[in-house]
């Protein structure tokens, strides 16, 4: 039960006080009275009344400015006050109103009329004190709220902090809350020097939306470390999103998985905005499209990681957008759209402003701040110019093995969907000793690999990706051979040893193919620059050894440490 | 009688006050001297704006108590003070006290039925 209504009651006139107390205590409330305004506000200060009666015309402090401090006492919550008068004059009646009167009560007094509006002003009172509840009640929610999301994104900046959003060679802008609207932005070296991007954007806002980013991320920054592929990434991550989210929960996405040694980026997109590959020397504008469907709506079984691949030079840039840049509404709810995306592009002059130039034609076009834009640009730089990042372990690699062969061999069912360079890398870098070099290895694994299998196994001619519409059809090519493949293999063989301080590595490599002749090559690889000719020549810079069996279908690479193989990749070296 | 003292109200009012009824009959006779009193004062200080705020409670309690006359007189006397001619005031409050006196009569012939 609540206590009942205590009703305060200002009256000068002695006979009129002592009529109205007894009208309003035989209601059943509790009654206090004031003789004028100011024991009025005395009484209302110490015994917090639920309602006040006021007169208006009263010795010593009139009923307004009662009314006013009383009002002013009583803070949000409603205290009514109903004036009684028998003032008939509007103006005296708008004073009432003015000084916060809540409602009239005429002289003389009715019974009957006084107990209605009795009612009616603690209806009144009690939403009030309803609504304030709720209030405060909303606030406490929405405070909980984003003190959550500010724990979760510290969370979810720790595991994005691996990445390398801030590499020279890229450029993004992002609303520090983007995750809670769902869009995600994922960039990392991978083991071989390359790089990784994801454009990220969830069905949905707030915590469901940044729910998928958590799971995503991981996948992406573990499988990249590790040296898996694009393909192989993506594959994982539709199937993880598949398994945990909701159904109506995807991600619309953009991966690239750039090189820089072999200057081409593989390109998948799902459901976002067409990006855009843009030349630096021609201005030419190659859109990205989408082909597939957003991750985790398809059964694994059913996804298609195919890609597309554009060979790029220096100064080539990429840009990447949600959208949230298309759908950027000025005051006249219009959309920024494509057409004037590309009108930016088309009046772009110097290709280094193209991102300030789209950030500007953003930000005059919606006139005030609305912050759900996501827009990154990488561009192909030269490797030098980019930050050694080394691997991180999480052991201490003091059991390492330092003895040991093992040789693998790779058939054709294995070959057509299995990326076995992961597994090799992780087997070597569990001798502490080669982990400083692990990007190198990986870069000659993977050289090695794609060329016992593209030319070896295949037989597909380098030549061939002279130039760039030469290179699309070697990649078609080489998806119809390995779709197609019923027989061959490769072979690795992994060899090492301990040498006097250190130790060393041999990789042989050798494949089913008919082999090559091993002097024509090297003669033509050694004067050429063409985009055929810089795997091998890589390899031959990396290791420390190289030679190819005469019948050119095998080769042996040579890895010693101490390491006398560029030094400045040794974190110890720089000490 | 009842063109003085309302006896409807009177009525209502012993309903509403029971056992307190002659004490609210006491009340509102010791008030409404003090109030003739504070009206005759306001009126030889000439004082307007006192005249007009006398007259207007005064008006108040009267209504209240069903002295309809009385109300009368003192919603007149508040009006001349409002407009600040103080002149026909003198007049008024005589036929005021007058009005008071027969009032006091019929309140007190109630008074004894306690």
């Amino acid at each position: 039960m609540q206590p009942p209504l205590c009703i305060l009651i200002a009256e000068d006139s002695p006979a009129d006080r002592m009529l109205l107390a007894t009208i309003v205590g035989r209601q059943g409330y509790r009654v206090l009275t004031a003789g004028n305004g100011l024991e009025a506000i005395m009484i209302f200060a110490r015994e917090r009344p639920h309602m006040v009666l006021m007169d208006a015309l009263m010795p010593v402090m009139d009923g307004f400015e009662a009314a006013r401090r009383i009002k002013q006492m009583a803070g949000e919550e409603l205290v009514p006050i109903i004036f009684l008068t028998s003032l008939t004059e509007s103006e005296a009646l708008a004073q009432c109103l003015d000084a916060g009167g809540d409602d009239f009560l005429a002289k003389p007094y009715n019974r009957v009329i006084l107990d209605a509006k009795i009612k009616a002003m603690d209806r009144l009172r009690r939403l009030q004190a309803t609504v304030l509840e709720q209030r405060d009640l909303i606030a406490r929610h929405n405070e909980h709220l984003l003190n959550e999301q500010r724990v979760a994104k510290a969370v979810f900046d720790k595991v994005a902090h691996s990445g390398c959003l801030d590499a020279p060679n890229i450029r993004y802008l992002q609303s520090p809350y983007a995750l809670f609207n769902g869009d995600l932005m994922l960039a990392a070296f991978k083991p071989s020097g390359g790089m990784h991007v994801l454009l990220g954007d969830f069905t949905g806002h707030g915590l469901p939306a940044a729910i998928g980013a958590m799971p995503l991320a991981e996948v992406f920054y573990s499988m990249t470390a590790k040296g898996y592929s694009l393909a192989e990434i993506l594959r994982e991550m539709n199937a993880k999103l598949k398994r945990i989210l909701p159904v109506g929960v995807f991600c619309c996405a953009v991966m690239l998985n750039l090189s820089f040694q072999r200057r081409v980026v593989e390109v998948w997109n799902g459901g976002l905005p067409d990006g855009y590959l843009r030349r630096g020397g021609s201005g030419e504008r190659i859109p990205l499209r989408s082909r597939h469907l957003p991750l985790g709506i398809l059964d694994p079984s059913c996804f298609d990681d195919r890609y597309e691949i554009y060979p790029m030079e220096a100064g080539d840039r990429l840009l990447l957008l949600s959208d949230g840049v298309l759908e950027t509404c000025n005051l006249g709810s219009e959309c920024f759209g494509e057409e004037r995306l590309l009108g930016v592009f088309a009046a772009n002059q110097q290709p280094d402003l193209l991102f300030d130039e789209i950030q500007q034609a953003l930000s005059a076009f919606r006139g005030e701040a609305q912050d759900d834009v996501s827009l990154i640009e990488v561009s192909l730089i030269e490797e030098g110019q980019l930050p050694h990042s080394p691997l991180i372990f999480s052991d201490s690699g003091q059991n390492a093995p330092l003895d040991w062969s093992i040789g693998f061999e790779f058939r054709a069912e294995t070959l057509k969907r299995f990326n076995p360079l992961p597994y090799l890398l992780q087997l070597l870098l569990e001798v502490q000793e080669l982990r400083a070099q692990g990007s190198v290895l990986y870069t000659v694994l993977a050289e090695l690999y794609s060329n016992a299998l593209e030319h070896g196994v295949m037989g597909l001619d380098s030549s061939l990706k002279r130039d760039a519409q030469g290179f699309a059809e070697y990649y078609r090519e080489r998806r119809t051979r390995l779709a197609n493949l019923y027989e061959g293999y490769v072979r690795f063989h992994l060899d090492l040893r301990p040498e006097g301080e250190g130790g060393r590595l041999s990789i042989r490599v050798e494949d089913s193919g008919p082999g090559f002749d091993v002097q024509r090559m090297l003669e033509r690889h050694s004067s050429s620059e063409h985009l055929s000719g810089r795997g091998l020549k890589l390899v031959r810079q990396l290791a420390d050894r190289c030679s190819w069996a005469p019948d050119g279908r095998s080769v042996c690479v040579e890895f010693s440490w101490p390491a006398r193989h560029n030094p400045a990749q040794c974190p110890l070296a720089q000490e | 009688m009842s063109e003085h003292l309302d006896l409807g109200v009177q009525a209502l009012l012993q309903e509403v006050m029971e056992d307190e009824y002659p004490v609210l009959l006491d009340t509102f006779l010791s008030d409404s001297e003090a109030r003739l009193n504070a009206l005759g004062l306001a009126h030889d200080a000439q004082d307007a704006e006192a005249l007009r705020r006398a007259a207007h409670s005064f008006k108040g309690s009267c209504g209240n108590m069903g002295a309809p006359l009385l109300a009368e007189l003192c919603s007149q006397l508040e009006e001349l003070g409002r407009a600040g001619d103080l002149t026909p005031v003198p007049a008024l409050l005589a036929q005021a006290e007058q009005e008071f006196a027969l009032i006091r009569t019929l309140i007190e012939s109630e008074r004894q039925r306690y």
